[in-house]
């Protein structure tokens, strides 16, 4: 493998029906590139609640997602209303999500705590009024 | 027991099989998205009442043998498309989420 690839994704805040996409295109990406299945669980899982948080709460966002031999980065980034109590946040059960994307099945609350349970290392960044940044990194 | 041979066996509806002969490996129940994220584990037969096409997404990430559907729900427009082009086993039944856990757990 070379040393270090790079995938980006524009992250669409209007459509829940794509939701997701970006998450199972990177499965696919280091399903080919040899990586383990408890491996490429781990950085979808936690990609995905990223993912979908950013749609349900940010209105969408970009996605990076650097893939080094030795480990696996992922970025989320948004311009959305920030979090202006992360602690709060993580707690699982916790959730602002509204009764429309309730029905759909979102709003649990586990999304955060997934993420983290998932990674290896997880930095939320969030200015209330400017957006929000989660780093997440998996060592492999 | 393959995801053919349990849908035989318990009289599930098959509407859409891209891959009959994915073994099952237990279950799990759930119907918030992110819970089940968390919990199932590749290979377990997933029951849930949701019918959205998020609940493919999940699955082409958490990795269950087949989703079963149901309380009979039907899935909503595109479902069965985007679990064919996923490779997403989808079945279906009229039985309750209780009673399909029943016949897993029967058979696991
Ligand atoms: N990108 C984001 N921008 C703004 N707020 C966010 C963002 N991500 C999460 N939050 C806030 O943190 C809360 C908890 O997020 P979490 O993902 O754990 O749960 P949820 O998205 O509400 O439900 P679930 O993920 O279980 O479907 C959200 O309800 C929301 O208030
Ligand atoms: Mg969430």
């Amino acid at each position: 493998m070379t040393e270090h690839v790079n995938f980006h994704f524009e992250i669409d805040g209007e459509n829940f029906t794509s939701a997701g996409e970006a998450s199972v295109r990177i499965k696919k990406n280091l399903r080919e590139m040899g990586f383990s299945p408890e491996i490429i669980r781990r950085v979808s899982v936690a990609m995905y609640e990223g993912e979908i948080n950013m749609v349900i709460h940010a209105n969408g966002g970009t996605a990076d997602v650097d893939i080094y031999c030795d480990r696996i980065e992922i970025v989320l980034s948004d311009r959305g209303p920030g979090i202006s109590n992360i602690e709060l946040a993580m707690q699982e059960g916790y959730s602002t999500a509204p009764e429309n994307v309730r029905s759909l099945g979102f709003g649990a609350g586990m999304g955060l705590p997934n993420m983290k349970r998932y990674t290896d290392d997880m930095k939320i960044e969030s200015k209330v009024g400017e957006g929000t940044t989660i780093s997440m990194t998996v060592w492999v | 027991m393959t995801v053919k041979e349990l849908a035989k066996q318990f009289e599930y509806e098959i509407l859409c099989v891209p891959d009959p002969d994915r073994e099952v490996e237990g279950g799990y129940t759930g119907d918030l998205l992110s819970w089940v994220m968390g919990r199932l584990e590749s290979g377990n037969a997933w029951v849930t009442i949701m019918s959205n096409i998020n609940v493919i997404a999940v699955a082409a990430l958490a990795d269950p043998a087949c989703i079963i559907l149901s309380e009979q729900v039907t899935p909503d427009e595109g479902v069965l498309e985007r679990a064919e082009v996923q490779g997403i086993n989808l079945l279906r039944t009229s039985k309750s989420s209780f009673d399909v856990c029943a016949e897993l757990a029967s058979i696991s």
